[in-house]
């Protein structure tokens, strides 16, 4: 939309705008509330990056996001907003738990992990190919049919959990707790059988999952025919099918993949962290990872970067919460909604203005050159 | 069937259709003229709490519903700009207004009323009373309670329908309104600002938004409760596409849904002769469930407004 614009500045000059104005409209909705943002400000940087145990809080809210984001950005490639990765991960988490239920007490974990993980992945799968098969064959539209299946995959869940995985004389809605062999291990964990201490925190080995996905979807995307032939019918379904790409198969490929990667969340929050399974273990990730590949330009890298940012807003977010009286952490829900606003519904609002910017200095050189 | 139990079912799936056919209507109004709206939700939360915010600050009627109005006048606004003007993505809009909604909700509730979120309680001479309180005693269960004993909002909720309808459909600004949602360039061509339509329509979209918020806080609930409508947004904009985007589609996919929900509290561990016990979150899945299946053209066929989520570039 832009192509006045160097590259450097439409990939990073102008999303950091888009942050900056959202963080300035959050700023401002602080002060109103009678508290001081760069209090605010500073305790969030502190309690998200200050300590080793507050940076594992957010690279274990990032490990989320960079699954939740990556789906959006995989669907987004092949032209489709899948705004069901709230359901697809809510169906992975169930798949994950379902597995480690039934097996868990006969397998060990080094093959019950990778089951888990399957489970998972191909219950967030289905759970984004039924959207997808009715939009690519029946022509219905992928944003209302993935909203109503969040919808479903909660009603789903809380069924399950009430009338048939609550043990008996229980009245929380969660299962039983999982075996051991189930427990996806903890970075600190990990960390002290290799004689580094470290504090305890809920992030574990779904980081590494998550940094693998973000590099298997950057190589599928961009260095695979099968890639290619998705971002084609993104980029102009009708130029991919006189090419001979059918564009009703690509939808079917890339709802898949993007229902699998928010599927693994159910490996981060239910394998790694849980250890049963419980209601809200997704808790409006699936959105943020909306506000994630709009803020990381649906590219791996800038996912997981984005995915940081993130985690350290809403880990930090906490930290305020705790400290700051009066101070809420549905500020930072509110914060992703300005994010959305401004780097995603408005990004190119201010783009105009960098262009005169940018034009302004340049143009000093150009009447040089002609003079 | 007795007469009691018939009355009460339709006394709640009056109450309960209503906020829904009001944010339906909103949606549609927007839809219709081309522009997406998945931020009925978000809107419907904004107007509830500024209706209770304001009903408990001022005690007034007019002051909670029009500070509700005020707020989603602007929300509504605001989507017309980034994606009206600005031609930003209609849908990435609505998820914003979602969020902002649900956070901001929250915060200036803690800041200001200190009780985790809520609102304090609106009072009695704030809220809507049932329009002829005497109905019920006088002209039994049925009549009486389930059609009559109902407040304002639930009765000007069903006369928008043939409102909406009228001005759809009987209008020269309905004609353009729905003409810019299937084809905004022969409006463009006729000398019709497309923008100034779908800002029009936008606004309509935001004052029912406000009355479909307000009833939750005016009419159901006493106070604003973090995340209060649910849901209802959304069950709002099934009902709308469950309508095939007509007003009176629109009112009936209402009905059903209020009927649902009605239902499927009274059904909670009652065996069926035949059936066996329901699962009421089966029921309560129902409207998602039906409008998956409608829209996927087994029942019919909805067919959505050619321009919707396009937004217009005027030619030079």
């Amino acid at each position: 939309m832009t192509p006045t614009l160097p590259r450097w500045v439409d990939l990073v000059l102008l999303p950091l705008f888009n942050l900056g104005i959202a963080l300035l409209a959050a700023g401002i909705v602080v002060a109103v509330v009678g508290q001081d943002p760069w209090q605010v400000l500073s305790v969030m940087l502190h309690g998200a990056f200050g300590s080793a145990r507050g940076f594992s809080y957010t690279l274990y809210y990032a490990t989320t996001f960079v699954f939740t984001g990556l789906a959006v950005a995989v669907a987004f490639h092949a032209g489709l907003f899948n705004i069901g990765g709230e359901g697809q991960a809510v169906l992975g988490g169930l798949g994950t738990g379902l597995v480690a239920l039934w097996l868990g007490p006969a397998l060990p974990a080094w093959v019950l992990l990778p089951l888990m993980l399957t489970g998972g992945a191909f219950a967030g799968m289905a759970w984004a190919a039924v959207p997808g098969w009715l939009q690519a064959w029946r022509g219905s539209h992928i944003v209302i049919t993935t909203i109503m299946f969040n919808f479903l995959a909660s009603t789903l869940l809380v069924w399950l959990l009430v009338e048939h995985l609550k043990p008996a004389g229980s009245m929380a809605p969660e299962s039983e707790a999982f075996a051991p062999s189930a427990h996806l291990p903890a970075v600190h964990q990990v960390l002290r059988a290799l004689g580094i201490d470290w504090p305890a925190s809920p992030l574990n080995l779904s980081l590494l999952l998550a940094l693998a996905a973000a590099a298997a979807v950057y190589l599928l995307l961009w260095h695979t025919r099968a890639g290619y032939r998705l971002r084609a019918v993104g980029s102009g379904p009708a130029a991919a099918a006189y090419a001979g790409i059918d564009p009703r198969r690509q939808v079917m490929v890339a709802m898949s993949i993007s229902g699998a990667l928010a599927g693994l969340v159910g490996m981060n929050e239910i394998a790694g962290v849980q250890h049963k399974l419980l209601l809200e273990f997704v808790a409006g990730a699936g959105f943020t990872g909306i506000a994630v590949a709009l803020m990381g330009r649906n590219h791996p890298v800038g996912i997981v970067l984005a995915s940081v940012l993130f985690g350290a807003l809403f880990q930090g977010g906490a930290e305020v919460a705790f400290e700051v009286p009066g101070f809420s952490r549905d500020m930072v829900v509110m914060l992703q909604g300005f994010i959305v606003l401004f780097s995603g519904a408005m990004a190119y609002v201010a783009a105009p203005w960098l262009v005169r910017a940018w034009g302004w200095r340049r143009a000093p050189q150009a009447g040089a050159a002609h003079g | 069937m007795d007469e009691v139990l018939v009355g009460t079912v339709l006394a709640s799936t009056l109450r309960v259709a209503t906020p829904l056919l009001l944010c339906a209507l909103a949606g549609l109004l927007s839809e219709r003229a081309g522009v997406i709206d998945i931020g009925l939700e978000g809107k419907m939360l904004l107007a509830a709490f500024a209706a209770a915010a304001a009903g408990a600050a001022w005690g007034s009627t007019a002051l909670a519903l029009a500070m509700a109005m005020g707020v989603t006048v602007l929300m509504s606004g605001l989507h017309g700009l980034a994606c009206v003007s600005h031609r930003g993505d209609q849908v990435v809009s609505g998820v914003a207004i979602n969020l902002i909604a649900a956070g901001l909700t929250v915060v200036l509730g803690i800041a200001w009323f200190g009780q985790g979120g809520q609102t304090p309680p609106v009072g009695d001479q704030v809220r809507l009373s049932a329009l002829w309180p005497g109905a019920s005693a006088a002209l039994g269960p049925l009549f009486g309670e389930g059609l009559l004993g109902h407040n304002l909002l639930v009765y000007l909720a069903l006369l928008l329908v043939p409102a909406v309808w009228w001005l759809l459909y009987r209008t020269r600004f309905g004609l353009r309104l729905r003409a810019v949602g299937e084809k905004a360039q022969m409006v463009d061509a006729a000398g019709v600002s497309v923008p100034r339509l779908r800002y029009a329509a936008l606004t309509l979209n935001g004052l029912l938004c406000a009355l479909a918020g307000s009833y939750l806080v005016l009419a159901q609930n006493a106070s604003f409760v973090p995340q209060m409508t649910a849901g209802r947004g959304f069950m709002a904009l099934a009902a709308m596409i469950f309508g095939k985007w007509h007003p009176v589609g629109a009112f009936w996919a209402c009905l059903l849904f209020g009927f649902l929900d009605a239902v499927a509290i009274r059904l909670q561990g009652v065996a069926l002769p035949g059936i066996g016990t329901v699962p009421v979150p089966a029921i309560q899945a129902l409207p998602y469930l039906l409008t998956v299946v409608l829209l996927a053209g087994f029942i019919g066929r909805a067919r959505a407004p050619a321009e919707l989520g396009r937004p217009y570039v005027k030619e030079h």
